[in-house]
């Protein structure tokens, strides 16, 4: 670790440049103080890895393929595209990782509940999942309004014996989700461990996702090592909170040659009022815990996010993001709700995979920038997650009954 | 002296505890509030913690949170809060005005900006909940500035180790929040609340006051006893919630804080 590394984040206080921290309730203090206490014990604690890489391979699938998206690239006529297929994880999307890794930790601390928040839902059916797998009771806040878009994914969490509560209060959605989980939590600080479902919140939430997301990007490099012989030259992933990104990214910050960059979901657009792009689009502030971009109004109320995906439609972003933006190490650049149905569309045609809308963001935006570059660039899209649980919302916009 | 220093001097003396009274400001329209914050006084509240809305009030139960958005909804700005407390000093300059909210919009603004501006329009003290003493570096230096109060919460769960921290750099009085859980919802056992607060008092003389669910009269008493004050503000808000069906007026609201005072003086 050099002085000069982008990996050291964050110092002791959580602390990625200005962003990041510890902002909640004194309540809360003592309580995030423990979680971090046995984070850094389990860092290194062979039995815990062992246990995560046990079940990471025999009951998540990993690692995940990184296959070359062939008819992509001839389609794209430029670079040399790879598919991260995270989307191939058991619950369909890369959440499970660090569902694991924390519910593994909640067991540790000897916490006997499980509480989390959830936007499209894909976070709740992971942590469902994984309470399920350990038999602890699992409660999960939702937006009311995503409750009724996400209908499936509520069924699912039943399902799986989880209990769904609907969050009606202020805009009914994922922030206010994540607002009443944490509310939930300071009324039961001694049994209940949060599952957060991004690299965000207060520290160690961002370094522990980012951890047990890092799995990715360190498959990626034994991959292409493997196939190509060298690091890619470029790596996309799509961000709302940003966890697959920074597990895809963090292993390569150091790796100067390979640029980085992260896709925020621009909605009708970031000059409009309608979009999910807390950088391009927002400015820094104080939530959930912690120091980040936000989007806000004048008078620093936090404003409503949009989306075509409910996984990217949070009004805020991992603070080590917001570091890795100040520092010019990653683009932070948008793509539009129109662009990402096309993408959609067109990956599903051309590879036979049905993404998610959320990396979705991401192929709409290797669909800009392949085409620029030359044969030799070796281009990674992280395909985060599987597309199943947004058809109805893909035929709805192409005006489709099913 | 401080106008919250000579509260509770005043209040020592007598042998009387002081009664904290918390509404939103801007809830449920600026005029309104502006007429309620200074009924309050004038109905027997020794300090006012006055809310600043937010849009994710994170540390409070439902009724203050309807509040915020009453009050957003109506235009509530942090300028129109420094405006209701610019108008209160005009007709009260001694009765102490805590301002109680969250940092994001204050940051926003500009924190010395802010408190600055905080000062100059009348303010003593700020609560800001989601800023514990490991993040507080920004506020600290220009609130001890302008002479401001950072009044620090204590909970159930501050160990000893942490109430050094916070102590470090608390300043007006302390508010010892009674249970672990959110504004309004559940209410403590006034043993257990007095056991803690012996403990605190071995390692300060600031005042301390203990809120969250103190709703009637009776709690209010029952708590004043283990305490130098009590703050009752999910109740009140509950109150103003009914103006606008006409159900209750400024009037029950001047009646509730009379009762509570009454009953914490006795």
């Amino acid at each position: 670790m050099t002085q000069n590394s982008f990996k050291h984040g964050p110092d002791e206080n959580g602390h990625f440049g200005i962003y990041g921290g510890r902002y909640v309730a004194e309540t809360l203090m003592p309580l995030i103080l423990s979680v971090e206490k046995a984070y850094n014990e389990i860092k290194t604690d062979q039995t815990f890895w062992d246990q995560f890489n046990y079940l990471s391979k025999d009951y998540v699938g990993r690692p995940s393929p990184l296959y070359y998206a062939e008819a992509t690239t001839k389609h794209l006529g430029g670079a040399k595209i790879y598919f991260k297929r995270d989307e191939l994880n058991h619950t369909g999307a890369h959440k499970i990782n660090h569902c694991l890794g924390q519910v593994l930790l909640a067991k540790k601390m000897g916490k006997t509940r499980i509480i989390a928040e959830t936007g499209a839902g894909q976070h709740g059916v992971a942590t469902a999942t994984v309470c399920a797998l350990f038999d602890l009771p699992c409660t999960v806040f939702m937006g009311a309004e995503d409750v009724e878009r996400q209908k499936p994914n509520v069924f699912r969490m039943k399902l799986l014996g989880a209990e769904v509560v609907p969050v009606t209060s202020g805009s009914a959605t994922l922030k206010d989700a994540m607002n009443e989980a944490l509310r939930h939590w300071v009324s039961h600080v001694d049994d209940t461990f949060y599952i957060i479902g991004t690299v965000a919140g207060p520290h160690p939430y961002p370094e522990m996702v980012r951890d047990f997301q890092s799995v990715i990007g360190k498959e990626v490099k034994e991959q292409i090592m493997e196939r190509e012989g060298r690091m890619p030259d470029s790596l996309v992933a799509c961000i709302g909170g940003g966890s697959n990104a920074m597990g895809l990214f963090y292993p390569f910050l150091d790796d100067k040659d390979t640029r980085l960059v992260g896709v925020e979901a621009g909605g009708h657009g970031v000059n409009t009022d309608q979009h999910a792009a807390s950088i391009t689009g927002g400015s820094a502030g104080i939530l959930h815990g912690m120091r980040s971009y936000f989007l806000q109004d004048d008078d620093g109320q936090i404003t409503e996010a949009h989306s075509i995906s409910a996984g990217l439609d949070y009004p805020g972003i991992g603070p080590e993001h917001a570091g890795l933006h100040d520092q010019k190490r990653v683009e932070y650049v948008s793509v539009t709700d129109d662009e990402a149905l096309e993408a959609f569309q067109l990956c599903s045609k051309l590879e036979g995979i049905i993404p998610a809308l959320e990396p979705s963001h991401a192929f709409a935006h290797v669909i800009k920038m392949a085409p620029k570059l030359p044969a030799d660039h070796i281009l990674v899209m992280n395909l985060c997650g599987r597309g199943d649980k947004d058809i109805f919302t893909v035929a709805d916009k192409l005006g489709v009954t099913i | 002296m401080s106008r919250i220093e000579k509260v509770f001097s005043d209040l020592k003396e007598q042998n009387k505890k002081a009664l904290v009274t918390f509404v939103t400001a801007g809830d449920p329209d600026h005029q309104t509030s502006d007429d309620i914050v200074k009924q309050l006084s004038k109905s027997g509240a020794d300090i006012i913690e006055l809310g600043m809305p937010f849009s994710d009030p994170m540390a409070d139960g439902p009724s203050i949170q309807r509040a915020n958005i009453r009050a957003l909804n109506a235009g509530a700005t942090l300028i129109k809060t420094l405006q209701i407390v610019k108008s209160f000093r005009v007709i009260d300059a001694s009765t102490p005005i805590v301002l109680m909210g969250y940092f994001n919009p204050i940051h926003h603004y500009g924190t010395e900006r802010f408190v600055l501006e905080a000062k100059e329009s009348g303010v003593d003290g700020l609560i800001i909940v989601d800023v514990p003493p490991e993040e507080d570096s920004e506020l600290n230096e220009p609130m001890r500035k302008s002479g401001l109060d950072l009044i620090r919460l204590v909970t159930p769960t501050t160990d000893p180790a942490r109430l050094d921290l916070i102590l470090n750099s608390a300043s007006g009085f302390l508010y010892y929040v009674s249970i672990a859980g959110v504004t309004g919802t559940k209410s403590a056992d006034v043993q257990t609340v007095g056991s803690h607060i012996t403990q605190i008092r071995q390692k300060t003389d600031m005042p301390i006051v203990v809120g969250f669910g103190i709703k009637t009269p009776d709690d209010a008493k029952t708590m004043s006893e283990v305490a130098d004050g009590i703050v009752v503000g999910s109740a009140l808000v509950d109150t103003i919630e009914k103006f606008e069906s006409a159900e209750k007026s400024i009037t029950d609201l001047s009646e509730q804080v009379n009762a509570l005072a009454g009953a914490i003086q006795a």
